[in-house]
């Protein structure tokens, strides 16, 4: 198979998806959208022979943009651009989770400091501000008290892009110093991970540690049900552990192996490097075995029309 | 400022490597054999992420700086 990657960085998780592409004996077409220009009816990039693309950009607005054009040329891509668009911003996100009916953390989106202090009000502190695009747990703000509120509303106002003046604030899950990364491909898990840290962000690019997560069922069934709700796809699924019912005195959520979870997010351009080295699974040929069925369900599909042209013809 | 180095492709006499100039402090230093353009490597002078930007000649770039809406 021809099969393009889009990318502007060779990062490992890159790298091992290349060299597993490879050793299938797969064409691989490397498309740097540094170099690219897309048009309305073509692109500079050889997509025209490719029997599937995969997104692989760092950058979340090149990511949305390339695969947008890759896929209005008729070339299958993935992740596609309707799961992007909702898994690349966090209110998109979380409104698409809760459409679901997936257990998600409570979420109110704010446009002003005014509202947004409201909203921190109304959940009580300790709870949290993200921003509605970002990844890694940059620019996360774990906001203990008014004081801490007011100066980093006036920060994010002042200082920042007009995507820092939507306000995304969210209850705190008080989660048992870990979460859980699944990467999971249309919503079959591969492999899961748990991330843990002293400190309340524990994500793997924040240094927190990571050791295999075998997945309960009713994990398995919220990944899948994340997945779906987010137009599927190869998507990294974080879950938090919490308990079945909150303690009304306390507001505790319980933990570590209580069997009930908080979906707080969906990747669309999930890395892999972490959870490979972290699980005997083999993730990369796991992925590539994906992305075989995928271009071959592409091809029938394709097959499939030009029969249907004939006959109509 | 875009700061590059490049020498012509030189495998080392351990096969497994290729000799590149830092493009930050000059020095010579051993990038992998399968090391392909647009990859990422940790320089092992400075530790600066650098770029390789082609293989023929062998040329690395300060790789790009971290942009807010990098991620997953």
């Amino acid at each position: 198979m021809q099969i393009g990657i889009l990318y502007s960085r060779i990062r490992k998780d890159e790298k091992l998806l290349l060299n597993e592409l490879r050793d299938r004996g797969h064409e691989v077409e490397k498309i740097d959208v540094r170099k690219e220009r897309f048009g309305l009816e073509s692109t500079t990039a050889a997509v025209d022979d490719l029997d599937i693309v995969v997104d692989r950009c760092l950058s979340t607005s090149r990511s949305l943009y390339a695969t947008r054009f890759i896929d209005s040329y008729g070339v299958p891509v993935v992740n596609g651009p309707e799961t992007g668009d909702v898994c690349a911003d966090k209110a998109k996100n979380s409104l698409a989770l809760a459409e679901a009916d997936i257990p998600t953390p409570a979420t109110e989106v704010a446009f002003t400091k005014e509202a947004a202090m409201e909203a921190i009000e109304g959940f009580g502190y300790p709870c949290v501000l993200k921003p509605v695009v970002g990844s890694w747990g940059r620019l996360m703000a774990k906001i203990d008290t008014r004081n801490a509120a007011e100066a980093i509303l006036e920060h994010k106002e002042t200082l920042g892009h007009y995507e820092h003046k939507v306000f995304y604030v969210q209850e705190f899950v008080d989660k048992p110093g870990r979460d859980v990364r699944a990467l999971a491909v249309d919503g079959e898990p591969v492999a899961a991970m748990t991330r843990a840290s002293d400190h309340w962000l524990t994500n793997a690019a924040k240094g927190g540690e990571t050791e295999a997560f075998e997945l309960d069922d009713r994990a398995r069934e919220l990944v899948e049900r994340a997945s779906d709700a987010v137009g599927g796809g190869m998507l990294g699924v974080d879950l938090m552990e919490v308990g079945v019912e909150p303690e009304a005195d306390t507001g505790e959520t319980g933990g570590e192996g209580s069997g009930e979870y908080t979906v707080h997010e969906v990747n669309h351009t999930v890395e892999f490097k972490a959870l490979d080295s972290a699980t005997d699974v083999d993730v990369p040929g796991r992925v590539v075995d994906w992305l075989e069925a995928r271009a071959a369900a592409a091809a029938d599909d394709d097959a499939a029309d030009d029969g249907g042209e004939e006959v109509t013809a | 400022m875009t700061v590059r180095g490049g020498v012509s492709p030189t495998m080392t006499s351990d096969t497994d490597t290729l000799l590149a100039e830092d493009p930050i402090t000059g020095e010579e230093i051993e990038l992998p054999a399968d090391v392909e353009v647009g990859e990422i490597i940790d320089s092992p002078v400075t530790g600066t992420e650098l770029e390789v930007i082609s293989l023929d000649p062998v040329v690395l770039e300060e790789a790009p700086e971290l942009e807010e809406d990098w991620g997953e």
